[in-house]
């Protein structure tokens, strides 16, 4: 088979499109390159869709921690304890047991005048199962760099929004929100990228991967196992990280200046990835 | 472990479980915790080790010492570690097992990588293929937590690298202007004042590792996880002691173990920041010198 042949088979084989079997012997490079990327797919999935979605639970999660109502702080306490306080890999597993554990036929819902019943089955996917998982472990992850940021917002900036007559949510939407950003943001932009790398332990936790559409390192896993070989398929999937993380940097970077355009260009913060805070 | 175990079918609900829970393959599990805690507790000082190093590599003066300390910090934030833990045990056992063959067989004349195999001379094999089950578990052991050690080491060279900056400029320059030399200053004036601004980046760190043990058992080693599942399985009316599927109560137990390991150690490391802030030139260490006054 050409390298162009390669790829029409196996471009697109991690979400199931192409060649049904994946290549069993001699190996090439371009094998290896193109399915390994293909499993890429499901990594900038995973990451992105968590991403989005627990940017705003986060938001939500950091302004229950700083809130007075103790009824609101403490469940957005216990939250970001339980998440940040374990380890995602067993966070994994409970979940997959958990839904393992729902009534396969669906869960009857009775509304009085009508019965739905809520199909749990795909709870059990990878593309579903994982997902949320990801999604409330970044969650918390987030809401403790947003909390941090929120209780470092200068006094004088919430002081002079209410000199000014702002109603709290005009102070919320205008003042405290987008310097809590600014605060949060080089911190944040660690986060992503750790969480783009916390992807990859998706398919060696529990959720089995389907019809073997995996993601990169399933697949780099799946070369070193048949060839007996890591120095091929490990470098190429670290390889392809590398790029998906410029490309975070890139992006949140983009974010940042656009967050700090009122300021001066000298006093305006660099983006710098601050180690000290990983995870 | 009780007298009344003898026959596990005819017990009452909560003997059975006092018998259950002391078996010998639960008491592996009960050990198997240990494993995690000496995992912890030799791979914490050698990633320090490693990333001392590697920190050192980065300010080092001479250029190729310096780029290799640099790419070594710079790795993790590129690369996932899974993916170091998948490799580095693999690829550390292959180049081992090659140097053997080398020393060991300098006749052989075939090539090393046959196909999809990966063939030594058996002299050159690791561990011998006659040495006992607990040198296999041991090596296995040892190649984790090498591992565990270079990831977490470059980790931690990242944290003390940017620690050895953050030592105020003027400390070095009285230094200098005392005498003393390059190394005199480094091991005098900046080392002993590095550590507590490495703190909050090495209690962080420290975290991490105690959240990435679960790993271990992706490099085959027989650890909590591994046992969670082996005993959480279904098992049938075959067993001694028949039970439904209880893999998640394990899973929720490992689940409190790590809370209550990152917890307690959360508050020993804002203890121990507390001690270090004291007389030091910092935010925090000047809060306590006015509380004190």
């Amino acid at each position: 088979m050409s390298c162009m042949e390669t790829i029409e088979a196996y471009g697109l084989r991690s979400i199931g499109l192409g060649e049904r079997l994946l290549p069993r012997s001699d190996f090439t490079l371009c094998d290896q390159f193109v399915l390994i990327g293909s499993g890429l797919v499901w990594n900038v999935y995973f990451g992105l869709m968590a991403l989005f979605f627990g940017f705003w639970f986060a938001t939500a999660l950091a302004m229950g921690k700083s809130s007075d109502s103790l009824l609101l702080r403490k469940p957005a306490e216990w939250f970001i304890f339980v998440f940040r306080g374990s380890p995602l890999f067993i966070q994994f597993f409970i979940a997959y047991q958990a839904f393992v554990l729902l009534p396969r036929n669906g869960i009857e819902i009775n509304l009085g005048f009508v019965e739905l019943t809520a199909q749990t089955r795909w709870l059990t996917k990878a593309w579903a199962g994982a997902l949320i998982v990801l999604f409330l472990n970044t969650s918390a992850y987030s809401a403790e760099i947003f909390f941090g940021a929120l209780r470092s917002i200068p006094k004088g900036d919430l002081e002079a929004a209410e000199a000014y007559g702002m109603t709290p949510w005009q102070k919320f939407r205008r003042v405290t929100f987008p310097t809590m950003l600014r605060l949060g943001w080089p911190a944040y932009t660690n986060e992503a990228i750790f969480l783009f790398h916390a992807t990859t332990l998706v398919f060696f936790s529990g959720f089995p991967a389907w019809q073997q559409q995996g993601d990169a390192l399933y697949y780099a896993n799946y070369f070193a196992d048949k060839t007996f070989n890591p120095f091929v398929p490990y470098p190429i999937v670290a390889g392809y990280f590398v790029i998906l993380t410029l490309c975070v940097i890139t992006g949140f970077g983009l974010v940042n200046r656009r967050l700090n355009r009122h300021l001066a260009p000298a006093s305006r913060p660099r983006l710098r990835i601050r180690p000290q805070l990983v995870r | 472990m009780f007298e009344f175990c003898s026959d596990p079918s005819a017990l009452e609900d909560l003997q059975w479980m006092a018998c259950y829970l002391t078996t010998g393959k639960q008491i592996a599990f009960y050990w198997s915790f240990g494993t995690v805690l000496l995992l912890l507790a030799v791979t914490a000082p050698a990633a320090l080790a490693f990333g001392f190093l590697g920190a050192m590599a980065s300010r080092a003066r001479i250029a190729p010492v310096r780029w290799l300390g640099l790419a070594y910090t710079s790795m993790v934030r590129g690369i996932p570690d899974i993916i170091f833990f998948l490799f580095v045990p693999i690829a550390l056992d292959q180049g081992f097992e090659w140097l053997r063959h080398k020393v060991k067989c300098p006749d052989w004349d075939q090539p090393i990588r046959q196909g999809s195999d990966f063939v030594v001379c058996s002299a050159a094999k690791l561990p011998q293929s006659s040495a006992p089950q607990w040198v296999h578990e041991s090596y296995g052991f040892a190649l984790a937590v090498l591992a565990f050690a270079i990831v977490f080491g470059a980790f931690a060279a990242n944290v003390l690298a940017g620690a050895m900056k953050a030592v105020p400029r003027a400390q070095m320059e009285t230094a200098e202007a005392y005498g003393m030399s390059h190394s005199q200053a480094f091991w005098r004036i900046m080392v002993p004042q590095m550590w507590v601004y490495a703190l909050p980046g090495l209690s962080n760190l420290w975290q991490i590792l105690v959240k990435a043990t679960p790993l271990l058992f992706l490099l085959g080693v027989e650890d909590i996880v591994y046992w969670a599942r082996e005993l959480g399985g279904s098992k049938t009316s075959t067993f001694a002691y028949p039970h439904p599927d209880w893999r998640l109560w394990y899973f929720l137990g490992l689940l409190v173990f790590y809370l209550a390991l990152t917890s307690v150690s959360e508050r020993v490391f804002a203890r121990l920041s507390a001690r270090l802030s004291h007389g030091q030139a910092t935010a925090a260490g000047e809060k306590m010198r006015k509380a004190a006054a």
